[in-house]
């Protein structure tokens, strides 16, 4: 019995369990000491987790293309992040040429949604293309060989849209009417964040339709369980693989206009963090699953705008935003200590395993 | 089994290192010897070698190498190769490109370098440490690079200066401001660097005193992290205590962070008047926009630096830009032939002017001329030798040179700038007004002094 359980548990899970644990404590004691100095009123506190959950469905969008090829190729499709850059730069051009007519400040809404419908569909077309480009021929494949290939396909996006559009920052057009908060429910909140947020919503919501109750979803879900069995139950594989890269294209591609909507600013290499955050995401809340993805995304988006002030500025760290990026990385150590397959990654595990 | 495998990864590393550390150890001894070999009865020319290659420079009796760290041999026919390493790609590359520019027109200007046609060639820094490794990398590989202008950024510089020192290529810089890189206790290796920039000792006061002037008792900063943003700010915020006013909020963000907004709830949340961030294009324009929409930073003014004083900022600021403070080297101070130079650079570009530092450029090309005309031996053949430390010790003795940019003389320690510093106010938000002058029409307006 004893010699039992001192094989299942050996001594790295135990110092795991140990660096948690006093991990964890740490991040106690930062906390109950910032909410002591009481520095910050109740609004800057909501503020900063409506500025994290808006940060966090973009992620979560994006996560979601991550994890949808995740769960049907077993690879990571790293050119993603670029494909969201993609999207953010045609609703860009869109953009400034409604800017430039006048029609974004006359019919604000319709053009929004023609921008990001536009951007999502050109974005979809290019994720489709890659997919049949660089990824079905290497089907059967070793595992790495398809992982090199989408590190090449993200440099070429990247440098193909330097080499068209030029290196510099282009700025997004700002419409007046978009300016300033509203208020929901007593907590006042930028438009452009409640807009972010309601189109997540809205996405997310429609994606779990689509997967769950369409026979496409169903045929995806399948596919991503046995190929070879779906196959032979009359299954396409390859359209279900391409429609699988069409969604994920099309919501990076939305999540790029929205993205562009709260920081107004494209550039070629626009992509790399987000894309990387947003991986840190789907593998946060279980690579492979949808919703985990969601979770993750919205988990690290908070984590970012509320940590640093709420930890760290307790633990007496100096300028502790520029520890963000750390603290995101951080968080993921953390969680994948205590559940190495992601918060919610267990079905994933079992099935696969 | 397993052992034996460990074991024999296990040498190889070590083997691996030994490798990669013997010819990073080796050129100065090397470059030494060989001079040593060729030049047997110089032994007391090493400490004066700058004086004697200049005495000798234009009697073309002998045309040895007496220089104690090297020399470039410039064939007959062959131009004289100038190098630049400049940020000339991403968010920040107007700050590269404008300083470029400056160097051509200084190249056209001159045409010719003791006899010698002008060649010049060129490595992006990415105003990153990784990118001004590299570049001082590819660029010190060449035997006949003469003298590099650059880099652009302070981070670069740091990585790039002990890549070029160790080639003994001398290094002068148009718009690297951080202090750390001329202060007096910089290592050995930063011998061969100099720079016509101002040091940001100059303006971090500057912005400190016009901020104090104006009526500004609380103060933030933030920086990227960069050299240069951190060093600026803490000189600003020393200042700014000494004056009597109060630094609230020192703040930090990463280079390629887009939501500031949290960090500056912190920010609000300390009650600043004046807010300085330093920092670069990207960033800057997120900190810009986004402090209008952070509650309680709505009255707070903005002020940044020369690193985001270009109208790709206010192309990634928009209109929240307006009413904004830069500091800046100021562009009335400069000498009489600055508005030729301007006309050059408007006609040759197609332009106004990208950013602050075209004139400092000119100004270190010129410097490097001057310099090489110093110390150049011309021999029968027509070719010339240009000694590596001598045209250094030219360069860095360089005394009430009357450049674009004032009248430069060099430190010991390679600050030659004249430096005078202005703070402008952005006047119209429009990318296409971007014109810094002193007028009441012009955009950005200079305010101060």
């Amino acid at each position: 019995m004893l010699k039992n359980l001192r094989r299942r548990v050996s001594g790295t899970t135990i110092a795991m369990w140990v660096i948690g644990a006093i991990l964890l404590i740490v991040v106690i004691v930062g906390t109950v000491r910032t909410l002591l100095i009481g520095k910050y009123t109740g609004a800057d506190w909501t503020d900063l987790i409506v500025y994290g959950i808006s940060q966090g469905s973009i992620y979560a969008l994006i996560a979601l293309g991550y994890t949808m090829v995740y769960g049907i190729l077993r690879m990571i499709n790293f050119a993603h992040g670029d494909i969201f850059m993609a999207g953010a730069f045609i609703g860009y051009f869109v953009a400034s040429y409604f800017d430039q007519t006048g029609f974004l400040e006359q019919n604000l809404v319709l053009s929004l949604i023609f921008v990001t419908l536009v951007a999502a569909f050109t974005a979809a077309a290019m994720a489709v293309v890659l997919e049949r480009i660089a990824y079905r021929p290497l089907r059967r494949a070793p595992r790495l060989v398809p992982l090199i290939t989408a590190i090449g396909a993200s440099f070429f996006i990247e440098y193909a849209f330097l080499g068209l559009f030029g290196s510099g920052i282009k700025g997004y057009p700002e419409p007046e009417a978009l300016k300033g908060r509203v208020s929901i429910f007593g907590v006042e909140i930028l438009k452009t964040q409640l807009i972010v947020i309601v189109a997540a919503v809205v996405m997310l919501i429609a994606l779990w339709y689509f997967v769950q109750r369409t026979k496409m979803g169903k045929a995806i879900q399948a596919v991503s369980e046995d190929k070879d069995a779906a196959a032979l139950m009359g299954i396409n594989v390859d359209r279900s693989i391409m429609i699988t890269f069409l969604v994920g294209g099309a919501l990076a591609g939305a999540a790029g206009v929205l993205y562009a909507l709260l920081f107004r600013q494209v550039y070629f290499f626009m992509g790399f963090f987000p894309g990387l955050k947003a991986f840190t995401a789907a593998v946060l809340g279980g690579i492979g699953n949808i919703a985990g993805a969601m979770v993750g995304g919205l988990f690290l988006g908070i984590a970012e705008s509320l940590f640093p002030n709420l930890v760290l500025d307790g633990l007496g760290i100096p300028a502790p935003y520029q520890l963000k990026d750390a603290l995101a990385f951080f968080l993921l150590v953390l969680v994948l200590i205590f559940r190495p397959t992601g918060i919610l990654g267990e079905r994933l595990a079992t099935k696969k395993a | 089994m397993k052992k034996s495998a460990f074991f024999v990864i296990a040498v190889l590393m070590i083997a691996a290192f030994v490798l990669a550390a013997c010819p990073a150890a080796t050129p100065a001894p090397a470059t030494g010897g060989d001079t040593a070999a060729t030049e047997a009865t110089t032994g007391d020319t090493a400490s004066t070698g700058g004086d004697t290659a200049s005495t000798g420079g234009d009697t073309a009796a002998s045309c040895e190498c007496t220089d104690p760290v090297g020399c470039v041999t410039v064939g007959a026919d062959d131009p004289v190769r100038v190098g630049w390493m400049m940020v000339v790609s991403g968010a920040d590359a107007t700050l590269g490109l404008d300083s470029k520019y400056g160097v051509e027109i200084a190249a056209d200007d001159r045409g010719t370098i003791a006899d010698h046609a002008i060649e010049l060639v060129g490595e992006d820094d990415l105003c990153s440490a990784e990118g001004g490794q590299t570049a001082a990398q590819k660029m010190s590989a060449d035997s006949k690079l003469t003298a590099v202008i650059g880099t652009s950024c302070s981070s670069a510089a740091r990585a790039a200066i002990p890549v070029m020192c160790n080639a003994g290529v001398p290094m002068i810089s148009a718009s690297n401001t951080a202090p750390d890189l001329t202060a007096a206790d910089r290592p050995a290796d930063y011998w061969c660097y100099m720079r016509t920039a101002h040091n940001d000792l100059v303006q971090g006061a500057a912005m400190a005193e016009y901020a104090y002037g104006a009526g500004y008792r609380k103060a933030a900063t933030v920086h990227d992290g960069s050299l240069y943003a951190d060093q600026l700010q803490q000189v600003f915020a020393d200042k700014f205590k000494e004056l009597g006013g109060e630094i609230v909020a020192q703040e930090a963000v990463g280079p390629q962070d887009t939501d500031m907004k949290p960090m500056l709830t912190r920010v609000a949340a300390a009650g600043p008047d004046f807010l300085y961030y330093p920092i670069f294009v990207a960033a800057g324009g997120q900190v810009t926009k986004q402090a209008k929409e952070v509650p309680g930073l709505e009255g707070v003014q903005l002020a940044g630096a020369d690193g985001i004083f270009s109208p790709d900022f206010l192309k990634a600021a928009g209109d929240a830009a307006l009413g904004m403070n830069h500091s800046s080297p100021d562009f009335s101070a400069f000498g009489a032939e600055y508005p030729a130079l301007l006309e050059k650079y408007e006609a040759k570009y197609n332009t106004k002017p990208l950013s602050a530092f075209h004139a400092h450029a000119y100004d270190a090309f010129n410097i490097i001329a001057n310099g090489i005309e110093e110390v150049a031996q011309k021999c029968d053949d027509g070719s010339l030798v240009i000694g590596k430390q001598a045209l250094r010790d030219a360069m860095i003795s360089t005394k009430d040179f009357a450049g674009i940019t004032g009248n430069l003389t060099c430190t010991e320690t390679g600050d030659c700038a004249d430096p005078k510093i202005a703070v402008y106010e952005v006047m119209n938000a429009d990318p296409e007004t971007w014109d810094p002058g002193a007028t009441d029409t012009s955009n950005p307006m200079k305010i101060w002094p």
